[in-house]
C-alpha cells in the first residue's frame, strides 16, 4: 500500500529528523520524491475519467498540488536543471514536439502546418499496423486535445514513438517546461476543456479504445470531429449562455 | 427522554440493533450506500444507494410486551429514484447515484423528501393508501368498461379496506439547472424554498417551480483556467432563512445573507483557520478541503469535517473554530499513500446528535467516531458482521500508532480502506443512529436498562 521509502516533508514522518539532519545529502532524494509526486499527479489528471464526467473538486486539488510542487521546483532553481539534464539526444526533437503541443492548443495563426484530422485519418491508416494500437494505449492514458496531438506528433517522429504510458507523462512534462509560469493554468486548461468538451473526439478518443480500428477511423472522419479546441470553447459559452437562460441569472 | 442523555459518551454504552442489506461478499456496485437520512420525526430512516434507489424505513411502534425491542426500523417504501442518463451534448454518462436525500417536515399524511443526482433534483411524495374505491357504474371490478345498455342501476362507490399500499410518486422535478456536479441539497425553514449546490454555483428553488431556480452564488472564474477553488457543501441556517454556509476545497467557510444581494458573492462571515506552518506540506490544500458541513440544531454553530479532523465553529467568531477533533491523525503520516491510491480524496460526513452535546462522523476499517463535546472524551466503534449479535454492546476499538500493538488494538497498516463510513445519521430526538457500510445498514441503539 505505501510508496516505498518516502521521505520529508510530505511523506511518511518517521524520517523526518534524518531527512533534516542530513542536509544536503537529504535533498536528492527529496527531489526524487517530489518528482515522483509531481508525476503521480499528472498521471491522475490526465487519467481523470472515461464515460462519466470527472470529479472537479479533486481536479482542482490536484492541480494546485501541481502548481505547488511546480512553484517549489522554480525556487528550487531544480526545475531549470531538470530542463538542462534532458538536452540529450532528443533535445531538439523535444522542442519541436512542445511546440506542435502548444501550437495546436492556440489557433493556427501561426501558419505553421496544423495537423488536421484528414491528415490525422491519413497517417493513421498508413501506420495502422504498428502503431495505432501504441497509439491508442497512449489515448486512453491522456485526454483529447492533447491527445490527438500527442498521437499527432508520434506519428510524425515514429522513431520516437514509443506508445506508453511513461512518454505521454514526458510530452506533458515538456509542455510544463516549456512554458513554466502558466504551464499549470495551461494543463489545467487543457484537461479543463476536454472535461467540459462538447466535442465529439473525446468520444471518438474514448471509444477508441474499446471499438476497432475501422470504427475510430469512422468517428475521426465524420463532420462533427472537425471542431477544434477554439470551437469546444464557444460551445462551453454556448453551454454556459444556455444554463445561465435556464437559471435566468 | 433519558437523564444524561448523550453528555457523557463513555457512559453511554451503544448496541448493535440492525443491520440492512446483504451479507455477501462480492459487493454490487450499485447497492452501495450513498446517503443516509433521518425525517425530522425520527419515525422514517431514508436511504439512497449507487443504483439510484430510495429505500425508506419507518420505525415500528414500541410495543409494551416487547420493551427491550425499541422501535425497529423495517422497510416501509422502495422505489427507483434516478435513472442512468446519457448528456448527448457531452457524450458522457450522468449517473443515477443518490448524492443526498432531505426530508420536508411533515405537513399532512404524506411524506415529502428531495433526493438528488448530480444533475436533477426530485421532489417525492410518499404516501400510504389502505383503502380502494369499489362499486365504480361504468367500469367492472376489474376496471374493463361495462356495456353502457346493460347498466341499470347507478350506485355510490364506496371504499373499502384493502392492504396497506405505500405509494412513492415524483410530484416535481427540478432538472437542466446545475452545469456541475452537485453536492449538496438543503431545505430552508420557511418551508417554500431549498437550495442545490454544486461545485461553482448554488440555486434556490421554490418548491412550487421547477423551471425556474435563483443562482445565489456563482463562484466561476471567468477564466477556467484560473479556477482554484471548488464549493464542497452548502446548507441552510435551521431557523434563520435568509442565512446559509457553504464550503470549500480550501477549507473555508463562507456565511451568506440572501437579504443584502440577490447574488451572494460577497459573504457576511468568513470562517477560516490560520494554517499551521510546522504541519505543511504538499497535501494540506488536499486535507483541508472541508467534505460536510452542518449547522448544530441551535443554529449557534457549525461543524466542519475535513480530512483528519472535526471543528466546530462558532457563528461569532471567524478567525478560529472553537473545537477541533481529531478523527484519525495517525493517517497524517500516510498522506502520500493516501494520495496515491485516492483516498485522500474521501468525503466524509459528520452530525450532530439531537442536543448538539455529541458529534459523530466516519473513518476507515467500518470505524466511526463519536466526540463528547462537553467532556472532551471521545470514542472509536465499528460497523461489523461480527459485532452484530441482537443487543450486543460495542466495544471500543483502539487504533495503535507506536510499536507496541496490545491484544485488542488494530495497527494502522492493518486497516482496511476500502471499508469506508462516509454516511451517518442521528435520530433528531434519541440516541438511535444509522451507519451506512459500504452496501449495508447498521442500525445501533443505546441501552436500555
Amino acid at each position: 500500500m505505501f510508496v516505498r521509502g518516502l521521505k520529508r516533508k510530505c511523506f511518511d514522518g518517521e524520517e523526518d529528523i534524518e531527512g533534516t539532519l542530513a542536509g544536503i545529502k537529504a535533498i536528492p532524494s527529496y527531489n526524487l520524491q517530489r518528482q515522483s509526486l509531481l508525476d503521480m499527479s499528472l498521471v491522475k489528471l490526465q487519467l481523470c475519467h472515461m464515460l462519466v464526467e470527472p470529479n472537479l473538486c479533486r481536479s482542482v486539488l490536484i492541480a494546485n498540488t501541481v502548481r505547488q510542487i511546480q512553484e517549489e521546483m522554480t525556487q528550487d532553481g531544480t526545475w531549470q536543471m531538470i530542463n538542462t539534464q534532458s538536452t540529450g539526444q532528443a533535445s531538439l526533437d523535444r522542442l519541436v514536439s512542445t511546440d506542435i503541443l502548444c501550437r495546436s492548443s492556440r489557433d493556427q495563426a501561426e501558419g505553421k502546418h496544423v495537423p488536421a484530422y484528414g491528415t490525422f485519418n491519413k497517417d493513421f491508416e498508413s501506420d495502422q499496423a504498428q502503431d495505432s494500437s501504441e497509439t491508442m494505449s497512449a489515448a486512453s492514458s491522456v485526454q483529447a486535445p492533447r491527445n490527438l496531438q500527442s498521437s499527432v506528433w508520434e506519428m510524425e517522429n515514429p522513431q520516437e514513438n514509443k506508445g506508453n504510458f511513461q512518454k505521454s507523462l514526458d510530452q506533458i512534462f515538456e509542455t510544463l517546461e516549456n512554458k513554466s509560469p502558466n504551464a499549470v493554468e495551461d494543463l489545467f486548461s487543457e484537461v479543463d476543456n476536454s472535461y467540459y468538451d462538447l466535442d465529439t473526439m473525446l468520444t471518438g478518443m474514448m471509444s477508441s479504445t474499446k471499438m476497432g480500428h475501422c470504427d475510430s477511423l469512422e468517428s475521426f472522419s465524420s463532420p462533427t470531429n472537425t471542431a477544434s479546441n477554439s470551437n469546444c470553447k464557444s460551445d462551453l459559452n454556448d453551454l454556459d449562455h444556455i444554463v445561465e437562460i435556464l437559471v435566468e441569472s | 427522554f433519558l437523564a444524561g442523555f448523550g453528555s457523557l459518551v463513555q457512559d453511554v454504552l451503544w448496541c448493535f440493533s440492525q443491520v440492512k442489506g446483504t451479507i455477501d461478499a462480492g459487493v454490487t456496485e450499485s447497492d452501495i450506500i450513498s446517503t443516509v437520512e433521518f425525517n425530522h420525526t425520527g419515525e422514517l430512516l431514508a436511504t439512497g444507494d449507487k443504483g439510484g434507489r430510495v429505500v425508506i424505513f419507518q420505525r415500528e411502534q414500541e410495543s409494551k410486551n416487547q420493551p427491550h425491542r425499541r422501535g425497529e426500523y423495517n422497510v416501509y417504501s422502495t422505489f427507483q429514484s434516478h435513472e442512468p442518463e446519457f448528456d448527448y451534448l457531452k457524450s458522457l454518462e450522468i449517473e443515477e447515484k443518490i448524492n443526498k436525500i432531505r426530508w420536508l417536515p411533515q405537513q399532512n399524511a404524506a411524506y415529502f423528501l428531495l433526493s438528488t443526482n448530480d444533475k436533477t433534483v426530485k421532489l417525492w411524495k410518499v404516501s400510504e393508501r389502505d383503502k380502494r374505491p369499489e362499486g365504480y357504474n361504468l367500469k367492472d371490478e376489474d376496471g374493463r368498461l361495462r356495456d353502457p345498455s346493460m347498466i341499470t342501476v347507478l350506485r355510490v362507490p364506496v371504499l373499502r379496506p384493502m392492504d396497506l399500499m405505500v405509494e412513492a410518486t415524483p410530484r416535481r422535478v427540478f432538472a437542466n439547472a446545475h452545469t456541475y456536479h452537485i453536492n449538496s441539497i438543503s431545505v430552508n425553514s420557511d418551508y417554500e424554498t431549498y437550495m442545490s449546490a454544486d461545485d461553482l454555483r448554488i440555486n434556490l428553488w421554490n418548491f412550487e417551480i421547477t423551471n425556474q431556480s435563483f443562482n445565489i452564488v456563482d463562484i466561476k472564474p471567468a477564466n477556467m483556467e484560473e479556477l482554484t477553488e471548488v464549493i464542497t457543501a452548502a446548507e441552510f441556517h435551521p431557523h434563520h432563512c435568509n442565512t446559509f454556509v457553504y464550503s470549500s476545497s480550501k477549507g473555508t467557510i463562507r456565511l451568506c445573507d440572501m437579504r443584502t444581494a440577490a447574488l451572494c458573492d460577497r459573504h457576511a462571515k468568513f470562517f477560516e483557520e490560520p494554517e499551521d506552518p510546522s504541519n505543511r506540506s504538499f497535501f494540506s490544500e488536499i486535507i483541508s478541503s472541508i467534505s460536510d458541513v452542518k449547522f448544530s440544531h441551535s443554529g449557534r454553530y457549525i461543524m466542519t469535517r475535513d480530512y483528519l479532523t472535526v471543528k466546530v465553529w462558532d457563528l461569532n467568531m471567524e478567525n478560529r473554530p472553537i473545537e477541533t477533533y481529531q478523527v484519525h491523525d495517525y493517517l497524517r503520516s500516510k498522506l502520500c499513500s493516501l494520495y496515491e491510491n485516492d483516498c485522500i480524496f474521501d468525503k466524509f460526513e459528520c452530525v450532530w446528535n439531537g442536543s448538539d452535546s455529541v458529534i459523530m462522523t466516519g473513518s476507515y476499517n467500518n470505524f466511526f467516531r463519536m466526540f463528547d463535546r462537553n467532556t472532551k472524551r471521545d470514542v472509536t466503534l465499528e460497523a461489523s458482521r461480527e459485532n452484530s449479535k441482537p443487543r450486543a454492546i460495542l466495544k471500543p476499538r483502539k487504533v495503535c500508532v507506536g510499536g507496541k500493538r496490545r491484544k485488542d488494538e488494530i495497527s494502522v497498516d492493518s486497516l482496511d480502506f476500502s471499508k469506508k463510513i462516509l454516511h451517518t445519521a442521528w435520530h433528531p430526538t434519541e440516541n438511535i443512529i444509522a451507519v451506512a457500510a459500504t452496501n449495508n445498514l447498521y442500525i445501533f441503539q443505546d441501552k436500555v436498562n
